[in-house]
């Protein structure tokens, strides 16, 4: 289907499923339970998932196809934001005209930047792409002002030309697709459920499935074995005619409109871009996602984001008053030694507890979570054989004995 | 030239500071091959040595002066550092007024520890993964250590003052012959840039001079075949491991009454000491001494409000625009050798 | 005329001259030998040969057209492919992908944006592949990762790489280096048996006499980055000047 082998449709139908029915899947707890934090179903964390999601997703293009480390990816985040915002103050509110000036102007400075910076590979092209990264971060914050607000931050205001829309009436107007507003939220109960179905998240998926589905395409893409051929070995692409400079260039590009696609979205969701999207501790997250969850791997950087984001949001939304809640069938004594243990991991301390998961991570699995499920899919798959094995061996002495 | 000159100078301090960074990420990366994204925590917990001392010192028992009475009649609670009554008042207060030179004492064997443990402890298990692992892992464990230091001393900085005896500043431009208070030069930055003088001459002079020295030197250059003669080259690694830690510590210690501490500067000092690394050349000490200081110099000229009109925003954007300009024209930095970090 | 002219060419690294006028001329479908001691300006000259090293003089011109001032990608493209001295193949990658590379790389240029097509439907690539890997027999290997074989098979299928883009000229640099003899004699007959069965010119750069002496049709020895002799393999034997060159390196 859709040109894919049958492994790959398959997966890219369970994806579109988990994506479809995710407001139900990740609100298992009825709203009002004791459980109910650990809910993710509400549309501005979905929302989040999936468009990390786009990001990581084209991050990897570039690091698990090629091994171009790069750490300044937040940058085209950021640009892609700036780009949708000031399409929904110059243009429409729509949100298409402004997610494909994102990528547009994502891909333009990928161009530059990809051009410069990987005329040098390993840490130098790292490093390059820092410095282009933090340069963009310091201006957006000091002279580039008049374009990005500086501290304040990109933000729609009522005085706002929006040519297509005409003057708007009242308060500040919302980012729409053709009429259908990307805040609009249909919540749905069922017993004591309660599920959210949000316009943005819908549309924000819907992208993120394109996205996945071309990433499939590139990694089964004669263009993607060049790829992982610049990575495995440049000198022998170039002694076997290939030109190695265009495939990584191209690879960067790509990487770099997935970024702007995403930081459109993110304005598209909520229409302010702040120069924070840009910071050498964005490209770092992006980094910590596709590592974790499976750099080169084809699901692996979408898990990687969601586990992020998920982990990051409950963790810091959980305080010492749940922890004593938890804990309550303790005795006093160890319940407080149990909430002083874990007080330094929750909430404002979400941080170390992703430093140190991440630290195991590529410690103990440099796979990521993908080698991690199929390492242990393959143990119980060896534990099932060995059973097999001792019940026939038992057959055969019972028969023997017989 | 009195304009130029006090820019020289202001960019002296940040210089050093890079420069001791740099050092110290150069020595690990020639020595153990590794790229430590954790180097600018070592520094922060330098920093926090300092902090940790002053606070120490100043752990007060409290008395209540029956002479004296606070503005409501009460009789006055007064807080007297054990020190003070340890040492007598005098010796006391100047033991507190002394405390970041003093945290040098305490910093030393703690860097070493720390440097001991994370080579032992982790760094280790990485030599032989690639260098984006290393990064990596170093990366993660940088986030902890910062995580840590701000649970036990929060987000805010801390201010650690220098000694009485330093916080004024010196009139250098009567010396030089200009007008008096044309030059005027904290005597802090002074001591620090002397200060870092002397720990790169001490690590130059350490690796020149002594046996030690010269087989790690050696193993720099060829690690194989220094294995190979029979030298154990890994113990020897660990201990420039811990010599790095010290020195990013001190650098740390000594800079508190400059910036006061707070738990990111080590990664906000991370980022431009990589910079300054690889413009200086990966695995060239000479290298990284000279970018930092050259990096420290420019950023103070651009931001000198003359360059800043003509070229607006240059101050935030010069290290990282050398930087970009030089590895594109001197691939392999200002003096790095070849054939280092480019697979 | 040759199909590779190397005319006057000069090459300095510093105060060492590492190759001083050098003329060679590789006849179309010969196999041609350079031989020389250690230090005698071979490797120098063959990187010259496919762009690695820019000549300080002199003139390299295959099949009519200059190589000087081409990047290696691009001299390959003209129809040279080169050997290696450790086998350069992509390990990360499987065996038949090592293959189908060089193809798309004939097939379709140095490089294309060939990001929406799909590897699995490339047929005739595939065949192509296949067919090569079943000359060298390697078809049974066909979905091993390439890192995962043995030092004789690497240089199999790096030689199945070079000959997949049937190239007009294939180079050798030390194809047996640090070969046990049995695998150096498993080389000599792969070489032999590729000869035999396409026209192909080729060039090997060697050390060890009994390959030169296996394979070459005429030879070339250098010494000190200049040619001495070139001449059959009959011919050189004898030959006082090589003799002297080689005295005390090996036995001739």
């Amino acid at each position: 289907m859709l040109g894919l082998e049958r492994k790959d449709t398959l997966l890219l139908i369970v994806v579109a499923a988990i994506t479809l029915f995710a407001p139900i899947i990740l609100n298992p707890f009825p709203a009002g339970s004791a459980l109910a934090q650990f809910n993710a179903g509400y549309p501005d964390l979905m929302q989040r998932f999936v468009i990390f999601g786009i990001f990581a997703i084209g991050f990897n293009i570039l690091f698990g196809l090629t091994g171009y480390l790069s750490f300044g990816h937040a940058a085209f985040l950021g640009i892609g934001s700036y780009s949708a915002v000031w399409m929904f103050k110059l243009l429409s509110m729509n949100v298409i005209p402004a997610i494909i000036l994102s990528i547009v102007m994502a891909g333009l400075f990928a161009l530059v930047i990809g051009f410069v910076s990987l005329r040098r590979s390993g840490i130098y092209f790292s490093i390059l792409t820092l410095a282009f990264a933090q340069m963009s971060y310091n201006l957006a914050y000091s002279v580039l002002t008049p374009v990005t607000n500086g501290e304040t931050g990109l933000q729609l205001t009522l005085s706002d030309p929006r040519i297509l829309d005409g003057a708007s009436t009242g308060g500040l107007p919302v980012t729409s697709l053709f009429g259908a507003e990307m805040r609009d939220t249909t919540t749905l109960f069922v017993g004591p459920w309660s599920w959210d179905f949000s316009v943005g998240y819908y549309f924000s998926a819907a992208l993120m499935l394109v996205a996945f589905y071309l990433s499939v395409r590139i990694f089964r893409s004669p263009f993607g074995m060049m790829l992982r051929a610049v990575k495995s070995n440049q000198q022998r692409m170039n002694y076997t005619g290939l030109n190695t400079r265009p495939y990584t260039l191209a690879a960067f590009v790509i990487s770099g409109m997935y970024a702007g696609l995403a930081g459109g979205l993110l304005a598209a969701m909520d229409p302010l871009a702040g120069a924070d999207r840009m910071q050498w501790t964005a490209s770092g997250e992006v980094v910590l996602m596709t590592i974790l969850g499976g750099a080169g791997t084809l699901i692996g950087p979408v898990l990687g984001a969601g586990f992020i984001k998920y982990f990051e949001n409950i963790f810091s939304k959980i305080n010492d008053g749940i922890l004593h809640q938890w804990f309550a069938f303790m005795p006093d004594g160890l319940e407080n030694v149990m909430v002083a243990v874990i007080h330094p991991f929750i909430g404002k301390g979400w941080h170390l507890t992703l430093g140190i998961m991440f630290m195991l991570v590529v410690i103990f699995l440099p796979g990521g979570l993908v080698e991690g499920a199929q390492r242990t899919g393959r143990l119980f798959r060896r534990r099932d054989r060995n059973a097999d094995h001792v019940e026939s061996d038992a057959a055969r002495q019972r028969a023997a004995a017989e | 030239m009195d304009a130029i000159l006090i820019q020289i100078l202001n960019g002296l301090d940040k210089g050093s500071a890079y420069a001791l960074i740099a050092l110290g990420l150069t020595l690990i990366f020639g020595t153990l091959g590794v790229v430590n994204f954790a180097h600018g925590a070592l520094f922060m917990i330098g920093a926090f040595c300092a902090v940790t001392l002053q606070k120490i010192l100043t752990i007060s028992v409290t008395t209540i002066d029956p002479e004296r009475t606070d503005f409501l009649g009460n009789p006055l609670k007064v807080k007297t550092p054990y020190v003070e009554n340890w040492f007598g008042p005098e010796i006391g207060a100047a033991i507190v007024d002394w405390a970041v030179p003093l945290a040098i004492l305490l910093a030393i064997p703690v860097m070493v520890l720390v440097g001991f443990v994370m080579e032992r402890g982790l760094i280790k298990h990485f030599y032989k993964r690639p260098h984006a692992d290393q990064i990596l892992v170093t990366f993660g464990l940088a986030i902890v250590l910062q995580e840590i230091i701000k649970y036990f001393y929060g987000a805010n900085p801390i201010p650690t003052p220098a000694p009485q005896a330093f916080t004024g500043s010196l009139d250098i431009g009567v010396w030089l012959g200009f007008d008096p208070y044309s030059i005027i030069y904290p005597y802090w930055r002074l001591v620090y840039f002397f200060f870092a003088g002397i720990i790169i001459a001490g690590v130059f002079a350490f690796l020149q001079f002594t046996t030690f020295g010269m087989v790690v030197r050696a193993g720099m250059a060829d690690r194989e075949t220094v294995g190979l003669l029979g030298i154990d080259i890994d113990r020897r690694f660990t201990l420039m491991f811990g010599l790095a830690a010290a020195v990013a510590g001190l650098a740390g210690v000594m800079y508190t009454p400059i910036l006061s501490p707070n738990y990111h500067m080590g990664m906000d000092f991370l980022v431009l000491s990589f910079v300054v690394v690889v413009v200086g050349g990966m695995g060239s000490l000479p290298g990284a001494v000279l970018a930092g200081f050259l990096l420290g110099i420019l950023q103070s000229f651009a931001s000198m409000n003359e360059v800043k009109s003509l070229l607006p925003g240059i101050d935030q954007i010069i290290i990282y625009l050398v930087a970009i300009v030089i590895l594109l024209t001197r691939p392999r930095g200002l003096m790095g050798r070849r054939g280092v970090m480019e697979e | 005329m040759g199909i590779l002219e190397v005319k006057g060419v000069n090459k300095r690294f510093g105060g060492l001259q590492a190759l001083g006028d050098v003329n060679l001329s590789v006849k179309e479908n010969t196999v041609h030998a350079i031989i020389g001691p250690n230090g005698a300006g071979k490797s120098t000259l063959l990187n010259c040969l496919v762009g690695k090293l820019i000549p300080d003089s002199g003139s390299v011109m295959f099949d009519g057209q200059s190589v000087l001032g081409r990047k290696p990608h691009e001299i390959n493209q003209m129809g040279i492919s080169r050997v290696f001295q450790t086998p350069e193949i992509f390990a990360d990658l499987s065996v038949l992908e090592n293959v189908m590379i060089p193809c798309f790389a004939r097939r379709d240029g140095a490089f294309r944006l060939h990001a929406y097509e799909t590897v699995r439907r490339e047929a005739g690539i595939r065949e192509q592949a296949e067919a090569m890997l079943a000359d060298v027999n390697m078809a049974d290997k066909r979905h091993m990762t390439a890192a995962s074989l043995s030092r004789g098979d690497k240089r199999r299928l790096e030689m199945a790489m070079c000959l997949v883009q049937t190239p007009k000229l294939l180079l050798l640099d030390e194809p047996t280096a640090g070969m046990a003899r049995a695998d150096t004699n498993n080389t000599i007959e792969l070489l032999k048996e590729i000869k035999a069965k396409r026209d192909i010119t080729m060039c090997i750069i060697e050390h060890d006499m009994h390959v030169v002496f296996s394979l070459a049709e005429r030879i070339t020895v250098l010494a000190q980055g200049t040619p001495l002799v070139e001449e059959t393999p009959e011919n050189i034997k004898g030959h006082p000047k090589v003799r002297e060159a080689y005295l005390g390196e090996a036995q001739v």
